[in-house]
């Protein structure tokens, strides 16, 4: 319970105009914060030296299909220092959909961007290497979206040609 | 042969060849040489395509290329109820099928926020360290194969093939066991069940003295390994490394002991760390884990107290054939998680578990229906492949395979 308290209110320090909502659905705490501030809040989460969260585990995204603000991205950073994980959420509103990269702060988040970017087609500005991870180069939809069928698209992985 | 001596005898033949050609002795060893290795070869522990740019022998830089094991599993998740999608857990990492289906019933029981009854918790955690040791000898003989020593892999799987025969009489499949329920597991642990696992436990001491003596004694093993892929802690945490890797390199990180899931906080058992953080460090790490998991079963054994195997709560947790046949209320909510599946709260959950891989994660978003919004799958072998480039750069091309093999990826996983 101190540990909790203990982050929430290094945050609302430094952030509070830009926390949109604080969560701890079933003890996962997590912050919604604003667009802008991603950086900033990753190299404080990580510098800050009561905090530590110097492990970046997961990013991802979520599409929510018809909402406005369609896609939240989602990053999950631990610290060895408390023993604790806390769990950052972003909506994102520009189409199409752009965040900050945090590779810079968080080295490890490098291909989990790139998995992101595969899946939701969510461009990571100024991130080194963004490329496709598991689909081919050149496959033009984003499998993870809502608006993606489960049986995929006829015609969008063609077969190479057969030597005559 | 005429018209090749025809050639070389030509002046004006020969200049001309060497326009063509465009290239000398000079060249050749000057460049750099990109060469593919994978996705079909059988170092790379499934199908893991590497790109890899030499200078001679040396590595310059390695691309490791992901996807051809890709089968979507996080977008048929969506597509089904969090009972369905017990089976698919197992072809994530299918060397450890068990540990997979223990960590996502327990994200979904912490998403629901129901238990399961101690005997279940206990049987739960017997499988999955019997599936720890099982995924653990495979990397481990397959890692000594990798290298050289074959005689390995025959002995590791000899001891693989008894944890599999326990599966069998647990589970019904050796393989593909779907072992674990929402709320449960799907069959009691019987006495033969216990037998066999105790059996095989007493023998297993024996066997894993045998293949220490049949390794650490060849000297070609040790000095392939020793000082090669030398991976720092602060670089472990900072690329996202987990588990035995991460372990490896000096950090003292364990699911089981962070964040105790299961009964693990009532076993006693200790974290083997290595501080060299090289080849041979994580394949020690392997063999201490697996003697930390007997020292588990042996407690987990004796404590293992009788009662139910699956929680009595009709409404999220399917009953017993016999309840759904008398009684009326069990017999309309089986219909309804059957039909429209377990409706949990709204809400999104993070659950993790101690893979052999590493630290196996279910991020789950529920909107409240039968069908998970999302479910990321956070894979130990996604994260330490991501390291790869990094312990290759500057190795020997004979490396890359020792490399490869030590940070043991599983592609059903790391693809997902």
């Amino acid at each position: 319970m101190e540990i909790k308290e203990l982050i929430t209110q290094k945050v609302k320090e430094k952030f509070n105009e830009a926390i949109e909502e604080i969560s701890d659905f079933r003890n996962d705490l997590s912050f919604t914060v604003k667009k802008d501030i991603i950086v900033q809040l990753a190299k404080f989460l990580k510098e800050e030296p009561e905090l530590e969260f110097i492990a970046c585990k997961d990013v991802t995204a979520i599409d929510w299909g018809t909402r406005k603000k369609r896609f939240t991205v989602v990053y999950h950073v631990y610290s060895f220092k408390l023993n604790y994980q806390i769990r950052i959420k972003v909506n994102i509103d520009v189409e199409p959909p752009a965040i900050e990269t945090v590779t810079s702060i968080w080295a490890s988040a490098n291909w989990y961007e790139r998995e992101t970017y595969d899946m939701y087609g969510i461009k990571f500005i100024n991130h080194p290497d963004l490329r496709r991870m598991y689909m081919p180069e050149g496959f033009e939809y984003y499998p993870l979206r809502k608006d993606f069928p489960v049986l995929g698209i006829e015609g969008s992985l063609p077969l190479p040609n057969k030597a005559d | 042969m005429d018209r090749i001596s025809q050639i070389y005898n030509d002046e004006k033949l020969l200049k001309k060849l060497h326009e063509d050609v465009n290239l000398t002795i000079e060249d050749v060893l000057e460049h750099e040489m990109v060469i593919n290795m994978g996705p079909q070869h059988p170092a790379t522990h499934g199908v893991l395509r590497l790109v890899l740019r030499l200078d001679g022998e040396t590595v310059l830089g390695v691309v490791p290329e992901l996807g051809y094991l890709h089968r979507g599993y996080e977008k048929m998740a969506e597509n089904m109820s969090y009972i369905e999608y017990i089976p698919h857990t197992d072809r994530l990492d299918y060397t450890a099928t068990m540990c997979n289906n223990v960590g996502y019933v327990l994200a979904v029981e912490k998403l629901i926020g129901i238990e399961a009854p101690k005997r279940a918790q206990y049987i739960r955690m017997i499988v999955a360290e019997l599936s720890r040791i099982a995924a653990h000898l495979i990397a481990i003989g397959t890692f000594a194969m990798d290298v050289g020593a074959v005689t390995m892999v025959m002995w590791t799987f000899r001891e693989r093939e008894k944890i599999q025969n326990i599966f069998d009489r647990l589970a019904g499949a050796r393989f593909t066991t779907s072992y674990t329920r929402i709320g449960g597991v799907s069959e009691d642990m019987d006495d033969e069940a216990i037998v066999l696992t105790k059996k095989f436990l007493n023998e297993f001491d024996d066997a894993l003295m045998d293949m220490d003596k049949l390794m650490l004694s060849n000297r070609i093993f040790i000095d392939r390994l020793e000082g090669i892929g030398i991976l720092s802690k602060e670089d472990a945490i900072a690329l996202g490394v987990t588990g035995p890797n991460l372990r490896a390199s000096g950090v003292e990180y364990d699911v089981r002991r962070a964040a105790p899931y299961l009964f693990y906080n009532e076993i006693d058992f200790n974290i083997p760390t290595q501080t060299e953080g090289d080849c041979l460090a994580r394949y020690f790490l392997r063999g201490d884990e697996v003697r930390e998991s007997v020292k588990i079963l042996n407690q987990c054994l004796d404590k293992m107290p009788q009662g139910e195997i699956r929680a009595n709560d009709p409404k999220t947790v399917l009953s017993q054939k016999a309840e759904i046949y008398t009684k009326m209320e069990e017999l309309i909510h089986d219909f309804m998680i059957i039909n429209y599946g377990i409706n949990p709260p709204a809400g999104d959950i993070y659950f993790s578990v101690e893979n052999p891989k590493g630290e196996l994660g279910f991020y789950i978003v529920s909107n409240g229906t039968g069908q998970p919004w999302k479910l990321k799958i956070h894979s130990p072998s996604f994260c330490n492949l991501q390291v790869l480039s990094q312990l290759c750069k500057g190795a020997m091309i004979s490396d890359v395979v020792a490399i490869v093999g030590s940070l043991d990826p599983v592609m059903g996983e790391a693809d997902k």
